[in-house]
């Protein structure tokens, strides 16, 4: 039998925040999974579509993880496959196979549903399928159906849009031209955003429609979405939607990207009245999150604090927050420094150089020891993991909290986590947090 | 075949059968793709991945990487990762974009072991094949590459071969075999690969009869006959009536030093029951119904069988609408419970949760067949 084995020492898996010279510390290798599998991947986010099939393109490996993410959230219903073999590599018949194959399924399907995706694969990228015209003669065979292009093709996430960037544009791309209103979006989420949030009730207390495909319970709510004249978004793989969808149905669009420093939210909020015309003091807001970062900080007094780039996209300026209320942040797991995030890691590179900041996905990771010395309050699935605490906040992306009331709504979760004990293991396999679950 | 599935899953594919067969023979074992294949293995395929600490990686191939034929990189990225964890060996897997871009892993695996001196090898997959394939194909060139001397035969020895979670879980049934042996007078030399020290699987050459529980242990026993003249019989020992015809076989294989038939006699003459999975454990379950309780039941093998397992009344197919067509008329049908949407509704439906279909979704419910039938 296996036995864990523990490495000398964590270098190249872990170097100080002080010592990072680049904006990608760690060497690009051989790549480790944890299993914390609470980060929605592309079936989660399109299963967001109501009503919408998935229908997946791929090789048997490729497959298997999608089929039972939708298995697993229940929604197998929604969801179909097309197998590529051997033979349809050598014989070249890549838009034959989409195209029948599509047919095929939505022949066998009970009814048609209003909205097909259809997910291509690296395969198709490096055999030159022509999808173009694979969707033209989709849509000619079933004109009552919205067919777009998704893509599973993880090979080009280095190469332009990422798969996940990708997904949260075509999440949109449905969207039919329609008369417009004043009506505001909020883009590319995977929860909605909290109605006690400044950003929530900036957009409420003008009467303007808040439209958000996280809420949407109906293909027609989804399509109402195109009236909107004003489309937000915060979180960072939802930008390049959000600019495709403006350009595309017209609109203003803002990019207001989730930040734990008071400067940046309360800029964002200022550009956020700008742009509908309004005004808004959040000095309530602020002191309700200063109160509660407070309250947090007696309670968890020298407890040190592990947060991860899996529980919010912005982890140094996360990181900054704490440290400036007191708290005692030793560690951030996250692979890179997102660009949204460098002045954070800038102020934090001089004040809290002894943070340690390690990779995720790097091989030690695998058998560095899963624990800490000290008693350790995680931030985020993967933090969890890795250090092996019982207390832990299990969000991810965010968790739908924005500006001074996710700071406050924070606070309350950390001292939820500090007070309650539980097995990570429990909770961080179910994949896409918040989404139904069989297991 | 229309290679459509509107409502099946889908089975663990080749490259993840690597993984799972080598998982506990401490080795390194690198998924060459992009991404994606690491999050489906070790979430769907593999139970132990939370508990044990195999060395398995993903080389994160990128599109310039593929195009470029850049194959230094995942070189030099084995390398490096090796001199850090130090594991006994190191096998490369394929999947779909290797396979386009005419990727060779078996020159990869012999410059990574110049470079390291770790033995190293390449198992033929490309994601397009079933975990068989890449199952069967991984023990074999272990047992090739690591278990070569001949040591003294222990009497009444058996190599258990081809056990792997995906379809025995971690519910106990491996164990439960490894009891059923013992029981019966028989010595356990090693089960390959679930379970056994490095040490015992190395030395399975000591052992008089392997058994072969899944097809996934069948080129290994052939490989184990090449070399060392061991017999193997084919069968999982399932339940209490069907075991010790199991172990007949073994004895009459020792005796003889030949193959022995054990799932070939129990052949049924009219089968109102199906059975759908693999081709060696749905075959012994098949015997255990008929020797136990008197059903006769036919197999459909979806995922790749060996020649001469399956018998005249099964099927192997692999299309969901042929498996359709061919579960009509079935009085009872045991399968995994993702098959359920397509047995008719005239049809007893027996959910047997199998890992390689449905992964965790209804691990707990899966029974332990070496136990009870």
């Amino acid at each position: 039998m296996l036995k864990r084995v523990t490495p000398d020492d964590t270098s190249g898996a872990m170097v100080r925040l002080g010592d990072v010279k680049t904006a990608a510390p760690f060497v690009s290798g051989l790549e480790y999974g944890a299993p914390a599998r609470g980060v929605w991947n592309i079936v989660h986010i399109g299963m967001l579509i109501p009503g919408a099939h998935q229908i997946y393109v791929c090789a048997g490996n490729c497959l298997r993880g999608v089929v039972l993410t939708a298995a697993e959230m229940n929604a197998q219903s929604r969801f179909s496959t097309i197998t590529i073999k051997e033979n349809n590599v050598l014989d070249g018949d890549m838009e034959t196979l989409l195209i029948e194959g599509v047919t095929d399924i939505l022949h066998r399907l009970p009814k048609l549903p209003p909205a097909v995706l259809v997910f291509t694969s690296c395969i198709h990228h490096f055999m030159g399928c022509d999808l173009a015209l694979c969707y033209r003669e989709l849509r000619k065979r079933f004109p009552g159906v919205d067919f777009t292009d998704c893509y599973m093709n993880p090979i080009m996430r280095k190469s332009g849009l990422t798969p996940d960037q990708l997904m949260r544009r075509q999440l949109y791309s449905l969207l039919k031209p329609r008369a417009q209103d004043d009506g505001v979006n909020i883009l590319g989420n995977c929860f909605p955003t909290d109605e006690t949030s400044e950003l929530v009730k900036i957009i409420r207390q003008t009467g303007r429609p808040l439209r958000d495909i996280t809420v949407c319970k109906t293909y027609e709510d989804y399509q109402k979405m195109a009236a909107s004249t004003l489309h937000i978004a915060y979180n960072p793989p939802a930008r390049a939607g959000g600019e495709a969808l403006s350009n595309r149905l017209g609109g203003t669009f803002l990019y207001l990207p989730l930040s734990h420093t008071a400067k940046t939210i309360r800029k964002n909020l200022r550009t956020l009245c700008e742009a509908l015309g309004t005004s808004y003091d959040p000095s309530e807001d602020e002191a309700r999150a200063e109160q509660a970062l407070l309250h947090a900080k007696e309670m968890l007094g020298e407890t040190e604090i592990a947060i991860d780039y899996t529980a919010t996209p912005a982890p140094m300026s996360l990181a900054r927050c704490l440290l400036e209320h007191g708290f005692r942040v030793t560690r951030i797991y996250a692979d890179s420094i997102a660009a949204d995030d460098q002045e954070a890691f800038c102020w934090l590179q001089e004040h809290a150089p002894d943070i340690e900041l390690y990779a995720t996905v790097q091989v030690k990771l695998r058998v560095l020891p899963r624990e800490t010395e000290k008693p350790t309050l995680a931030i985020g699935q993967k933090a969890a993991y890795f250090t092996g605490t019982k207390h832990f906040v299990n969000i991810v992306e965010g968790g739908g909290m924005y500006g001074f009331d996710g700071l406050r709504r924070l606070a309350e979760l950390m001292e939820e986590a500090y007070r309650t004990e539980r097995d990570a293991r429990d909770f961080i396999q179910q994949k896409g947090l918040g989404c139904d679950s069989c297991l | 075949m229309k290679q459509t599935q509107a409502f099946l899953s889908t089975y663990t594919a080749d490259v993840s059968g690597v993984c799972s067969a080598l998982f506990e023979l401490g080795g390194m074992t690198v998924m060459h793709d992009a991404s994606g294949c690491n999050s489906t293995y070790n979430t769907h395929d593999e139970p132990r991945w939370y508990d044990m600490d195999s060395l398995v990686y993903i080389s994160g191939l990128s599109e310039l990487e593929a195009v470029m034929g850049d194959d230094e990189k995942l070189i030099s990225d084995v390398s490096d990762a090796a001199r850090q964890l130090h594991p006994r060996f190191i096998a490369l897997a394929g999947t779909p974009i290797p396979m386009i871009t005419g990727c060779d892993l078996p020159a990869i695996a012999r410059e990574v072991e110049g470079r390291t001196n770790i033995p190293s090898f390449a198992v033929p997959s490309n994601g397009i094949g079933t975990y068989v394939a890449g199952a069967r194909q991984a023990l074999r060139l272990y047992a090739e590459r690591f278990i070569t001397s001949r040591p003294e035969k222990r009497k009444n020895a058996v190599n258990i071969l081809g056990a792997t979670p995906l379809d025995f879980s971690v519910n106990g049934c491996v164990q439960s075999m490894a009891r059923r042996l013992e029981e019966a007078g028989f010595t356990l030399q090693s089960v390959f690969a679930m379970g056994s020290s490095f040490d015992s699987i190395d030395e399975a050459g000591a052992a008089e009869v392997n058994l072969v529980v899944s097809s996934v242990g069948l080129p290994a026993a052939k490989y184990f006959q090449a070399q060392f003249g061991t017999p193997y019989v084919i069968g999982a020992p399932f339940g209490d009536f069907f075991s010790p015809y199991v172990f007949d076989a073994l004895r009459e294989s020792i005796r003889t030093g030949a193959p022995a038939d054990v799932l070939g006699t129990f052949a049924p003459d009219a089968p109102d029951t199906v059975i759908v999975g693999e081709s060696v454990t749905a075959k012994s379950l098949a015997a255990a119904l008929a020797v136990g309780y008197g059903i006769g039941a036919r197999v459909i093998c979806p995922v790749e069988a060996p020649n001469g397992v399956l018998g005249a009344c099964d099927l192997r197919l692999e299309d969901e609408e042929e498996i359709e067509q061919a579960l009509r008329g079935a009085r009872r049908v045991i399968a995994d419970p993702l098959y359920r949407r397509i047995v008719p509704a005239k049809s007893e439906f027996y959910p047997l949760p199998h890992e390689a279909f449905s992964g965790r979704i209804y691990r707990r419910q899966i029974p332990n067949l070496a136990e009870r039938v």
